[in-house]
């Protein structure tokens, strides 16, 4: 048990997708203008990297594998997670309608979201078993909704600063992430 | 207004020249560009996987129904991925494992399936070759540069060879994490600069 606890940590702070790994930087220079958004943002993909984590390694351990056909894995993962999401979205528009509302346009945005595709594969090559996938898959969600939201936390405070001219919008933004990535650098010390 | 093949290649360059412009495909430009040599390996392989794909888009597009557009992208990304993948596990091992994990995340990089459907889903394949050429270059520009600039300070050295010399003492904190996007921000705003004049 402390073992996981110890994984869950470290994949959420220390190893932070976004501001330690760099992946998922699309979305988040994108929906982090907005604390609405951010928290809409960071649910879903809680919401499909647990699924997506949990799905690609089956399919990895269960069918890829016993068949050596490894070398699939890219299109494989990538068409299971563009499915998942498709599938997710019809669910919910049926069965959770205010769920639905809450996350709606940002779930086709997960696809292309290279925090999703990055994590199943980091899973694999790292060689979790399939509970160690799921408590990494859902940290490392929750590790990018935290930097996420922080991050948009601040960039609201930015909207009311008086940025010169040639550093506005995205050039800030990610000047700001890199203060925050220090930020969050400090954490190396604790692994 | 039709543009003719030169300007399709060279708005590439400038124009339109990502990550800058177009801000799209943040994640491999921050990740790999701890060195010139990572950055300039990782422009090739996604020139690559540009030109295939925007080629064969642009020649299946009358075919694809546009519903489901966006998934027959994914997987002809997809494919043309694994191509490179297996091309450099072949002939390039030694930066096929630093670059690692970012081989196959070129699928989700917003920049291939960006210039796909912006681009060769609505144009001829010579232009969406060209498109995609340019593009391809200016990404691999971008990256080189700063992989350049990282490279420089970060570890005081350029391609592996020393440039100031056993005194100089690394600015570590630019081949960090929060270097990259400092620096990428930076370079972002230099941009804006030379382009607002």
């Amino acid at each position: 048990m402390g073992d996981y606890v110890l994984l869950a940590i470290s994949c959420i702070l220390v190893n932070n997708i976004l501001l330690a790994q760099y992946l998922g930087c699309c979305p988040f220079m994108g929906t982090s203008k907005k604390m609405e958004t951010a928290i809409g943002m960071g649910m879903a993909v809680i919401f499909v990297l647990v699924m997506a984590g949990a799905i690609t390694w089956l399919i990895d351990a269960y069918i890829l594998k016993p068949v050596k056909l490894e070398y699939l894995r890219t299109i494989a993962f990538i068409i299971v997670i563009a499915s998942l999401v498709q599938f997710v979205e019809m669910f919910l528009r049926k069965s959770i309608p205010a769920l639905y509302k809450g996350l709606g346009i940002f779930l086709p945005l997960i696809t292309t979201n290279c925090a999703v595709m990055g994590v199943c594969l980091i899973n694999i090559n790292e060689e979790y078993t399939f509970i160690q996938s799921l408590v990494t898959s859902f940290s490392y969600a929750t590790g990018f909704g935290l930097a996420l939201v922080l991050f948009a936390g601040v960039r609201e405070r930015i909207l009311l600063a008086r940025v010169p001219k040639p550093l506005e919008d995205t050039a800030i933004g990610l000047v700001t992430a890199g203060m925050l990535a220090l930020a969050f650098f400090a954490f190396k010390g604790m692994a | 207004m039709a543009k003719t093949i030169t300007q399709e290649f060279t708005k590439g360059l400038w124009d339109e020249i990502p990550p800058f412009r177009l801000v799209l495909g943040l994640c491999p430009v921050l990740a790999v560009t701890k060195s010139v040599e990572n950055g300039l390996g990782m422009g090739v392989a996604v020139v690559f996987v540009l030109v295939c794909s925007n080629m064969l888009v642009s020649l299946l597009r009358n075919i694809i129904p546009s519903k489901v557009r966006i998934a027959c992208f994914i997987v002809i990304i997809a494919t043309f991925v694994i191509v490179v993948e297996l091309l450099m596990q072949a002939y390039a091992y030694p930066l096929f494992l630093k670059l690692g994990i970012f081989i196959p995340l070129i699928v989700v990089n917003c920049v291939v399936l960006g210039r796909a459907e912006a681009f060769a889903y609505k144009n001829g394949p010579v232009r969406s070759i060209v498109d995609g050429f340019g593009i391809g270059i200016g990404f691999t520009i971008s990256l080189t540069a700063l992989g350049a600039l990282r490279e420089v300070f970060g570890s005081g050295t350029f391609f592996g060879m020393s440039v100031f010399g056993p005194s100089f003492q690394p600015f570590t904190f630019m081949v960090e994490a929060p270097g990259a996007f400092v620096c990428l921000g930076l370079m972002l705003s230099l941009m804006n600069l030379a382009g607002n004049k």
